[in-house]
């Protein structure tokens, strides 16, 4: 199915998917050079939406890049509040309270189930299913709700501070996210996977399309579900661990089929992970205060520093570079979608340009933090 | 040994002179274990392994030059406060063989930064590597350029990931990789002919 077709070398186009196109899930251009319905060359033009987040950093003091985080990621906006605020506690050395660390993890992985739910939805609808992401809005809005709670906004999150969180959880946000657990649990087998997961038509489309190596994942820099698909595991919530995930149990989902399907059910699979980790948060959940004592201005000493967390597309890091001074005097940010994508050019050569939307579908393209 | 021992010591190819220093450090700490062994065998040995422990994972001392500035060469930095194991500081020529060490051991490529230190008068390049698949280690390897001419060579054949980190930082500092396959705007538009994070850019 994968042969080309043989053609004379002239007998190829150019091929613009986007900027404007719904299967790419915002403003990314891929030029395509297409010999008949197989792509030849596939080059991502990125840069649409490119705000230079990197300068606004430089401008403003620390806390005040905080908001610029949950602008990156839009779909998993607190890891990203999380990745900032790890770096920014390194450098200037401050303690987090263990009431605020769980927190920190019920909220980013309540956050991380939305994110996928989204991308399930928006996936699936790639492939020409229109009716799960009724069935995943529905589920999702349920977070949005309980987030928007505690953190005052829907979306793009502002919710952590160095040295803590904004706010504490109630009792409300305990029962509410207890009981869309329970009825997320209850949904997945019948709703998730029997309709989808076990579909005929969805399995044909992704099964052996678009493999990726372990080999090529390294040498491209792709991490999270992409990596954890070609069965390395990796994840920076076990191998690199931060907050309070070690006094967790749970498991590093990974599947060696290389596949788009197999990203699929990474993904599938860390949504119960993740709940595993929310219900035992809860459980465990200490009292005390939720934000530490931290000057408004903060001053870390000069020196460079690296902090990195798990977000739902793969690592996010933040190489944080201080002059002394109140504002970070450089500010990198390692977007994990950046390098997962860069990968799509070699993969996508001699496959069908139907298979190449799949596949780039099972990417969970986020185009604001590819630009960034 | 750990991997972030192993990697130091791949990494020390680059630096024959530091490497030199601590091979006559290490013979020098057997022979004095040696010699004293009829006296006091045995607190003899725990000081030469103690003495061999703070030359691995000290921060070397002799790395400062008289001026403060860094000279070349690899410390450990402490992991919990700054985020990384290796420090590896190198000149311009170095990056591309240090990339070939780290692929050869099986790290990745997470990103490249740029910093302008325009009060010096230079810019710095930092790689960050880090391995999966195996226990935690951070590598950053760094070098400085001239403003004037920032010129360095490109990676991208080892690790076809950094193409677009080097074009990024091309398109914010302006920085040339030598032998990049296509040095275009990838984060600016096309025609853009300037370099916003230069500390020196007005807008």
């Amino acid at each position: 199915m994968t042969v080309p077709i043989a053609c004379r070398p002239d007998e190829t186009f150019v091929l613009n998917l986007g900027p404007q196109h719904p299967a790419t899930h915002g403003v990314l251009r891929v030029k395509l050079t297409m010999d008949g319905e197989y792509i030849v060359k596939a080059e991502p033009v990125l840069g649409y939406i490119h705000r230079m987040h990197e300068k606004m950093a430089e401008a403003g003091n620390f806390a005040q890049f905080m908001p610029n985080t949950a602008r990156m990621d839009y779909l998993h906006a607190l890891a990203f509040n999380h990745g900032y605020a790890l770096t920014v506690e390194r450098a200037a050395g401050i303690e987090v309270p263990e009431r605020a660390e769980y927190i920190r993890v019920i909220t980013v992985e309540l956050n991380r189930i939305a994110s996928h739910l989204l991308w399930w939805a928006a996936f699936v609808l790639d492939l020409g299913g229109f009716t799960p992401l009724l069935y995943a809005f529905d589920d999702r809005e349920i977070i949005l709700d309980l987030l928007e709670r505690v953190t005052g906004s829907r979306l793009t999150y502002c919710y952590f501070r160095f040295g803590g969180v904004y706010n504490d959880i109630d009792d409300e946000f305990i029962e509410g996210t207890l009981a869309f657990i329970k009825r997320l649990r209850s949904r997945m087998p019948r709703i998730y996977h029997d309709l989808v997961t076990h579909n005929i038509i969805l399995r044909k489309r992704l099964e052996g399309i678009g493999i990726i190596t372990p080999e090529q994942c390294r040498k491209y820099g792709a991490t999270g579900p992409v990596l954890r698909g070609s069965g390395v595991s990796y994840d920076i919530r076990k191998n690199e661990p931060y907050s309070v995930y070690p006094e967790f149990d749970f498991e590093i989902p990974v599947y060696h089929e290389c596949d788009s399907m197999a990203r699929y059910m990474v993904r599938m699979d860390e949504m119960e992970q993740s709940m595993r980790i929310i219900e035992q948060a809860l459980e465990r959940l200490p009292e005390g205060p939720v934000k530490a004592k931290v000057p408004k201005i903060l001053k870390p000493p000069a020196g460079d520093y690296y902090a990195a967390v798990e977000t739902a597309r793969g690592s996010f890091g933040c190489r944080l570079v201080c002059d002394g001074g109140k504002a970070p005097y450089r500010l990198k940010l390692r977007s994990p979608t950046f390098s997962n994508l860069s990968l799509f050019g070699e993969v996508a050569e001699g496959m069908l340009l139907a298979d190449a939307l799949g596949f780039m579908g099972s990417l969970d393209l986020v185009i604001p933090e590819i630009d960034r | 040994m750990s991997i972030a021992e192993d990697i130091r010591i791949a990494l020390l190819d680059l630096f024959p002179e530091q490497a030199e220093r601590e091979a006559k450090k290490r013979a020098a700490a057997e022979i004095a274990a040696r010699t004293a062994d009829e006296d006091n065998p045995e607190a003899v040995i725990e000081a030469a392994a103690a003495e061999m422990e703070t030359m691995e994972l000290q921060p070397d001392a002799q790395e400062e030059s008289e001026d403060g500035g860094r000279k070349p060469g690899i410390v450990v930095t402490d992991y919990q406060s700054r985020g990384a194991h290796v420090d590896v500081f190198c000149n311009p020529d170095q990056v591309v063989e240090a990339a070939t060490i780290l692929d050869r051991n099986g790290f990745f490529l997470e990103t490249i930064s740029g910093v302008d230190w325009i009060k010096e008068d230079r810019l710095e390049v930092i790689y960050d590597y880090s391995i999966s698949g195996s226990e935690l280690c951070r590598v950053v390897v760094r070098t400085f350029i001239s403003r004037s001419e920032p010129k360095i060579d490109t990676i991208s054949e080892i690790f076809p990931g950094a193409d677009w980190h080097e074009r990024e930082t091309h398109d914010f500092y302006g920085i040339e990789f030598v032998g990049h396959p296509c040095l275009e705007p990838l984060l600016l538009p096309e025609d853009a002919d300037f370099h916003p994070l230069l500390k020196d850019f007005k807008p």
